[in-house]
């Protein structure tokens, strides 16, 4: 079954409009990438997919289920787990905290959290705005894996991190793919996308313009969306 | 253990061994002055729990104070008189009942008032917590029934089974017990789920609702839970003063409550006993020399949140999460 299924929305900023038709479906277990440059709807169809910006018109559906009058705690309790763009923690909580408030049962908990990142262990007592930004992302994605969440939404989980930093979110993504985690990944770096995605989605000007393959995403057509 | 729990030991230490003493040695005023200080630190504790944790600036507490007052108040005349309670209840004078009373009333008023107070958010959300307040203290103020702008007097204090309330410090002693059990609540509630998902939302309600969690009840409960705390003050308040009065649910009360929080230290567990024992104290040594002491205090909390955000608390034990 589609997990997550959204077509033709288009969503405003007041009378700004910012997606102009959006299509895109996430199936179970599926590793799907958004990609784009820069103001192209990338944030914008998450946010709207997560309930924090209402499209005007078009459809999104969740394991079947119309999102479009959920609010947005809803739509999470749903199973979408959203790890949002600049690693928005609770800064007054501690690591642990942050983890623990939204947690729901299933198969992830602390300690598989732990196990995942091995740094975010030996920090769990202490406040989260003590953390480098690269053990904040580490927080942003084990608090939306700690819900539990059916599908996995990454906005640019590697954004302004050091090098050695992203190879560990990578590679924590890489292992998320490999136990069967459905997967909404926006990033820049196109050759870890590439590697780890099963589907790419591209955005032009709130619009979805290309579907397919990563191996069919030649250098032509990456000339041509991303600018690369 | 670090040195905020040491502090709050010893706070809890002087605030209790204080009136002992002077119970000894024959001062009962001393014992009053401290009574005083353990009431207002619960009223206090209370709003704590919605303005230092949950970040709700509620500028209408006094409302519950009051409402707390008065069941006292009104019980307390109507068992005097043997007298029968609205709707056909049993008067009686017995606190506990009085408490479970004033407790179920004031979240009985918190509930629409929180829930309508909450759609709104920083200065509208003071200011419609401050109307509802109002309009309970002109209620309670054209109620001639119970004493109008009077205010209504309590001839002999509440009794509580196996203590004689008229003695200082067995009054003392019970307001000091109720203060220490809603500091173990709210201690409780702070390290709990709830009280995570309450700090949360201070923090960002947007986050926590992206996370599955919705901010509004977290809030409501909250806010309803705080207001029966500081209707529980009211309730002891009024028997402490053998008197229920309309000023205690004025727009000035809730204001000292939140200058109460703010001294102590914003969110911080004691703040609000902290913040009480210096009101109290400052209100008691400064008021001995001139009647316009509020002006001392006005510059005492204008230093207060201008170098020691923390309050009390702060200043003492260092910085704490809740900055």
């Amino acid at each position: 079954m589609t997990l997550l299924e959204v077509s033709g929305i288009e969503t405003f900023y007041g009378k700004s409009q910012a997606l102009f038709g959006v299509e895109l479906e996430v199936e179970e277990g599926e590793v799907v990438t958004l990609m784009g440059r820069n103001g192209m709807g990338k944030t914008t169809t998450i946010r709207s997919i997560c309930g924090l910006n209402r499209p005007r018109t078009g459809r999104i559906a969740f394991a079947g289920t119309d999102l479009s009058r959920l609010p947005p705690h809803r739509i999470a309790q749903l199973g979408i787990g959203l790890v949002p763009e600049g690693r928005r923690c609770f800064p007054n909580l501690t690591v642990r905290e942050n983890l623990i408030v939204s947690a729901r049962p299933g198969k992830w908990t602390l300690d598989s959290v732990e196990a995942l990142f091995p740094r975010l262990g030996e920090r769990f007592g202490q406040y989260a705005n003590t953390l480098s930004g690269g053990e904040q992302q580490m927080l942003a994605i084990g608090r939306a894996l700690m819900t539990n969440p059916r599908l996995v939404i990454l906005d640019e989980a590697t954004e302004g991190l050091a090098p050695v930093i992203r190879d560990d979110i990578w590679a924590a993504i890489a292992k998320l793919k490999r136990e069967g985690e459905a997967i909404l990944l926006v990033d820049k770096t196109i050759d870890e996308i590439l590697a780890v995605a099963d589907r790419c989605v591209v955005l032009e000007k709130g619009k979805t313009v290309w579907r397919g393959k990563p191996g069919e995403f030649a250098a032509d057509l990456q000339n041509r969306y991303l600018g690369l | 253990m670090n040195r905020e729990t040491a502090f709050n030991l010893v706070l809890a230490a002087v605030l209790l061994a204080a009136p002992v003493i002077a119970f000894a040695a024959n001062e009962p005023f001393y014992v009053a002055l401290a009574t005083r200080i353990a009431i207002l630190a619960l009223a206090a504790a209370g709003l704590n729990l919605a303005l230092g944790f949950g970040g709700l600036v509620s500028f209408g507490h006094a409302a519950f104070f009051g409402i707390g007052g008065y069941v006292a108040g009104i019980f307390a005349s109507h068992a005097m008189y043997s007298e029968p309670l609205p709707f056909g209840l049993p008067a009686t004078d017995q606190m506990p009942v009085i408490w479970l009373v004033a407790a179920l009333l004031c979240a009985l008023a918190a509930l629409p008032i929180g829930a309508i107070s909450l759609r709104t958010t920083g200065v509208y959300f003071i200011m419609i917590t401050l109307a509802f307040a109002q309009m309970i203290y002109y209620f309670a103020i054209s109620w001639p029934a119970y004493g109008g702008e009077d205010g209504l007097s309590i001839p002999v204090r509440n009794s509580f089974v196996g203590l004689n309330t008229a003695n200082a410090l067995h009054f003392f002693l019970i307001c000091y017990a109720v203060l220490m059990a809603a500091l173990a609540l709210t201690w409780r509630i702070r390290d709990s789920r709830f009280g995570m998902a309450l700090q949360a939302a201070r923090q960002n309600e947007v986050r926590l609702a992206a996370v599955g969690i919705r901010p509004f009840r977290i809030r409501l409960t909250a806010f309803v839970l705080s207001a029966v705390l500081t209707g529980l003050a009211g309730a002891l308040f009024a028997d402490l003063n053998r008197f229920a009065s309309p000023s205690m649910m004025s727009w000035h009360m809730s204001g000292e409550l939140i200058v109460l929080v703010i001294l102590g230290g914003t969110g911080r567990l004691f703040g609000p006993v902290a913040g009480a024992i210096l009101y109290v104290l400052l209100e008691y040594a400064l008021g001995g020399m001139t009647e316009r002491w509020q002006l001392f205090l006005g510059l005492i909390l204008l230093g207060v949140v201008l170098f020691a955000r923390g309050g009390v608390v702060g200043l003492v034990a260092g910085k704490a999460r809740y900055d």
